[in-house]
């Protein structure tokens, strides 16, 4: 068994759980259904989005340098992290030379991926998490469990006794979903307006403005960025795409794909600090993506724009939860961006697949990922991590197949006659 | 035209029947088809499982198997999307396979377009759509995508007097079969195989119908165990079903 099967057959031990976490990732699938079948050119925009992706990537280092000087003459100070040590230790100094002790954030994977919120901590740097669901995996301790909505295997009483615990609620009991959610903006409130720093994460850079976007349903992106005097904002390489008309595409995809909404609540555009603030940073984060850039096999990967809908599609990943998942993104992405960052640590993921091939098609910059898990099981022989059982099963089976002879026999023993045996009236 | 019968290892061995009804609907249709002998496995198993090396010696056979045949058609959508879709990167020559081998409902739907009523089959259906037949073949347009839509199975099937065709909810989600899949990760595929063959008995159907005979097995076995009171048949058998 794998690592990965393991962990599913335990999460499908509760079976009344794991049936409301199918349906509910299910009903987001659904609701981005109704949203892509209402627009009558949504598969031209998929196609664009594709190649819009494919060629910024193959351009990347054009782009990134045309960002960062557009980004400069804003008047933005521009860092490039090679790896996530340096990423941290670029976080730590702009917050160290600005004196800051708190630090409030909107949602970045990025910031998971390279485990700044426990580096910081551990500098004495206190790291408050806005947007709701993080906010709450942040108290339990836990990691996200979806990229865009990562509190959602969270029922409401599991987060209203968690409220209950941290005094975010004052009325015991009542788990009635919009007033935790009126308790948490209030002890929000007073996060923004004491932290030293915002830090956000950006869904898009663009190149032709060195602005950076960030799409949020919550407003915390910009709580986060108007109440602190300090914007630092973090973005893996890939995001930056080359202009507003492409931003255009990209925005009429992202939301639809990842909940089913034609945009999010709040788009919000950042291009230089605010009248009286201090400038504003941005940290271009490589951590390994300029290596998988020349994987001639794997380079597609990185055109995700992190909507999370290969995931709510997925019914492995609807059947199995996120933290089934050795990698902190879980689901088909995850599971080619896992083995991309290390395939001998994440190789257990990828027997995740049936190779339905639904990812691909609901993907909106259209990745072949199964395709992608397919290839990445013909490789798992170069690190040794193919499964030992699996390997002589199909030893076993093409010994048969290639022989003729040999699966005559064989399937000469089954209960029904094989057809291969049989007179055909033609042979008459 | 000349047309060579391929069935695959697990039709030849456990569902003769659907060989039998492929062969005599063929044949009923004008088709000049043949079974050359020596057929066993077109390698999609051990390929899938990420053995691929172990499927090259078994494309170049069937290559060879096949050659002088217009069209290679076969009762199983999965093999025939593996052959298409892979044996040119296994073959170290150019491969005809990739470009003659049709599953027997494409082959049935785009070629032969049969209009003419095919006999009765009173009875109702659910159509199995598998993940390869639609996403990799097109035998029906996917639920994820905004195209047209149209269905090749329904289209055949509508050829048999008295038939009530039906689809499941979440009409082309997996049923989780997926090859070594139902080995190594049991527990997901035996749950999504049970969600499907629920969703399938909710349409009040007798049948479950489908072009891949791996799905059906897979389900018939889990409708079996849990005691849900369905018949599997390939489409090949309903549309044979009387002539």
């Amino acid at each position: 068994m794998s690592k990965h099967s393991k962990k599913a057959k335990a999460f499908l031990k509760d079976a009344g759980y794991s049936e409301w976490h199918d349906a509910t990732f299910w009903a987001v699938r659904e609701k981005r259904d109704n949203m892509s079948h209402g627009l009558p050119e949504w598969e031209q925009l998929r196609e664009k989005a594709s190649q819009i992706k494919l060629h910024t990537l193959s351009h990347l280092d054009q782009y990134l340098e045309q960002f960062a000087s557009q980004a400069e003459k804003n008047g933005t100070i521009v860092h490039w992290a090679a790896d996530a040590a340096e990423f941290n230790q670029i976080v730590f100094e702009i917050l160290s030379s600005h004196g800051v002790k708190k630090i409030v954030k909107s949602k970045s994977m990025l910031t998971e991926e390279c485990g700044m919120n426990p580096y910081l901590e551990s500098k004495g740097i206190e790291v408050v998490e806005t947007d709701l669901g993080e906010r709450i995996i942040q108290l339990l301790g836990q990691a996200p469990s979806h990229i865009v909505m990562p509190a959602v295997h969270l029922t409401p009483d599991q987060v209203g006794e968690l409220f209950e615990r941290e005094g975010i609620s004052d009325e015991i009991g009542n788990h009635d979903p919009t007033y935790l959610t009126y308790r948490a903006r209030l002890s929000l409130r007073n996060e923004f307006l004491t932290a030293g720093a915002g830090m956000t994460g950006a869904n898009f850079g663009i190149a032709a403005t060195g602005d950076i976007v960030v799409c949020t349903n919550e407003g915390n992106a910009d709580m986060s960025t108007s109440c602190p005097k300090l914007h630092i904002a973090a973005l893996g390489l890939e995001k930056v795409i080359p202009d507003y008309d492409s931003l255009a595409v990209f925005q009429r995809l992202l939301c639809r794909s990842a909940t089913g909404q034609p945009t999010t609540s709040y788009t919000s555009h950042f291009r230089k600090a605010r009248p009286g603030a201090e400038p504003m940073h941005i940290i271009l984060v490589d951590n390994g993506r300029s290596q998988w850039i020349g994987n001639q096999q794997h380079w597609k990967t990185l055109k995700c724009i992190r909507c999370g809908s290969c995931m709510n599609t997925c019914p492995v990943y609807r059947r199995s939860g996120g933290y089934s998942y050795s990698y902190f993104i879980p689901g088909p992405v995850g599971v080619n961006l896992g083995m991309l960052r290390d395939p001998r640590a994440h190789s257990g993921n990828v027997s995740a697949c049936t190779l339905c091939k639904s990812c691909q098609c609901v993907c909106p910059v259209k990745i072949d990922l199964g395709e992608q898990i397919y290839q990445w099981r013909q490789q798992l022989p170069e690190w040794g991590t193919e499964p030992a059982s699996k390997r002589m099963l199909c030893k076993g089976m093409s010994t048969v197949f290639n022989h003729p002879l040999l699966y005559k026999t064989a399937t000469g023993v089954l209960p029904k006659k094989p057809f291969h045996s049989l007179k055909l009236d033609k042979d008459e | 035209m000349k047309i060579g019968l391929f069935v695959p290892c697990y039709v030849d061995a456990l569902f003769p029947q659907v060989g039998v009804a492929s062969y005599n609907l063929l044949r009923y249709l004008g088709v000049d088809v043949e079974y050359p002998k020596g057929q066993t496995c077109c390698g999609q198993p051990m390929a899938n499982g990420g053995f691929e090396s172990q499927a090259a010696p078994l494309a170049q056979k069937m290559e060879e198997l096949f050659q002088g045949f217009d069209y290679v058609v076969a009762p199983s959508v999965s093999c025939t999307a593996f052959i298409r879709h892979h044996y040119p990167s296994l073959l170290d020559h150019e491969c005809k396979m990739a470009g003659k081998c049709m599953d027997i409902v494409e082959f049935l739907h785009d070629i032969v377009k049969p209009t003419a009523p095919l006999g009765s089959f009173p009875h109702r259906v659910s159509i199995h759509n598998s993940c390869h037949g639609v996403r990799e073949l097109g035998l029906s347009s996917p639920s994820e995508e905004h195209i047209p839509q149209f269905n090749k199975i329904r289209d055949l099937l509508q050829l048999k007097e008295g038939i009530e065709i039906y689809e499941p909810e979440r009409k082309d989600e997996c049923c989780g079969f997926g090859g070594l899949f139902c080995v190594e990760e049991s527990a997901v595929s035996t749950r999504m195989g049970l969600d499907k063959v629920r969703r399938h008995a909710a349409t009040g159907a007798e049948f479950i119908t489908g072009a891949d005979c791996s799905c059906l097995m897979h389900q018939s076995a889990i409708a079996r165990k849990n005691g849900i009171q369905i018949e599997f048949k390939h489409v090949a058998e309903i549309l044979a079903a009387g002539l």
